[in-house]
């Protein structure tokens, strides 16, 4: 026993920002940031919380399952950049929903999403739950240093969730991770102790990604095989892969070293940024609404970044 | 000798003559950008046996020859 996803759901900030309106105070350009990276536009946190992205991303992902918030019996959300250390974002969501059920956070960073899924399909395997709400949900904007145009380019504000139910969808999975701070490394606020004496670095996004790029492309090349193969299938017998939208750039390196045709790897990176742990589910939402994903489909999906960590798995619709 | 397969694997990828790739020329005269270099060093790597870690931005093919010769254990 796993889990089966009954609905899904995203939910974004309003406010576009262009890379053109980035050139307006960065050094930078529209053909840089379309080239290197693969973003057009990305949406930025102006009065919403993580908390409302998160919300709202669940009552549409509950409203397509027809599932009623007292109905959960767990709500796990992915993220890094929630409003508060506590209260968790997961427990925010929980009573902003009015669900009576225990929720928690986790926290792997861009591979969270696929970290929660493989938690949550423990959670169903010992039969403790037969609802389970999973949210990924980023306000990226909160700990960029905007300044910076290597790394505040990249990133987007947005939330994606899905409503999980028995059954036995969740056919494959990989975790990885390989432990330190000098490729990614976002520092958590300074504080004041007076008897702290190490040096601080501020707390946005530091990232060298050069090597992030390489650790990206390896790991995609490396988990997504396995987990096909884990599963009892050929890479020709997947529908959808859904990466981790991190980089344009990273997803074509990669698909060029696989054998699955280059079409069915998808992204709305150009339209979102980099969502870290919410942007699998915010492209899986898109795809499923607009009737992409069918029953039976097979969906490859993976992640990489900070942890360093990776993650892949394996789903039948 | 790094020297030589950079240049052969940039010919192979740019599908240009080998022989118009000097040590003096620039990426981004070839219109290759940092994460292409990125990805030629990933390629390297798999070819010479060895971990070549990224670090700054290197002008030219035979800066890059000499860094990624400098990697070598």
């Amino acid at each position: 026993m796993s889990f089966r996803i009954l609905g899904t759901g995203h939910s974004v900030p309003s406010r576009i920002v262009t890379n053109d309106e980035l050139s307006t105070f960065l050094d930078t350009s529209d053909e840089w940031i379309s080239s290197r990276v693969g973003v057009r536009e990305r949406r930025v946190c102006t009065t919403e919380t993580a908390a409302d992205l998160a919300y709202q991303a669940a009552l549409n992902a509950l409203e397509m399952s027809g599932t009623k918030p007292e109905e959960l019996d767990m709500i796990l959300c992915a993220t890094i950049s929630g409003d508060d250390a506590s209260p968790s974002l997961a427990c925010m969501a929980q009573g902003m929903l009015g669900a009576t059920c225990p929720a928690m956070d986790i926290n792997a960073a861009c591979s969270g999403f696929i970290y929660m899924l493989d938690t949550a399909a423990g959670f169903f395997a010992r039969g403790k739950v037969k609802k389970m709400l999973v949210i990924g949900a980023e306000r990226t904007s909160r700990i960029l240093d905007w300044n910076d145009r290597n790394t505040c380019v990249i990133f987007g504000d947005g939330a994606g969730a899905m409503v999980l139910g028995e059954g036995d969808g969740y056919l494959s999975s990989k975790l990885f991770a390989k432990g330190g701070d000098s490729v990614i490394k976002i520092p958590l606020f300074v504080g004041m102790s007076p008897f702290y004496d190490n040096e601080t670095l501020e707390p946005y996004v530091h990232m060298n990604g050069q090597e992030t790029f390489k650790f990206a492309v390896n790991a995609m090349c490396q988990d997504v095989p396995e987990v096909i193969e884990e599963a009892g299938l050929q890479q020709s017998d997947i529908t959808w892969v859904i990466p981790h939208q991190a980089n344009i750039r990273i997803i074509d390196a990669a698909k060029r070293k696989m054998d699955i045709p280059q079409e069915r790897f998808c992204s709305n990176i150009d339209r979102y940024g980099n969502t870290s742990a919410a942007s699998i589910p915010l492209l899986i939402d898109e795809m499923n609404r607009e009737g992409k994903i069918k029953e039976g489909d097979y969906l490859a999906l993976c992640s990489f970044g900070g942890g360093l960590s990776s993650a892949a798995c394996v789903i039948r619709w | 000798m790094v020297f030589e397969t950079i240049a052969r694997n940039i010919a192979d990828r740019l599908d240009c003559d080998v022989a118009t790739i000097t040590e003096e020329t620039t990426f981004e005269s070839l219109g290759i950008d940092s994460l292409d270099t990125v990805e030629m060093v990933m390629e390297l790597e798999e070819e010479l046996g060895f971990e070549i870690e990224m670090e700054g931005s290197l002008k030219t093919i035979g800066e890059f020859a000499e860094f990624v010769e400098s990697k070598r254990p």
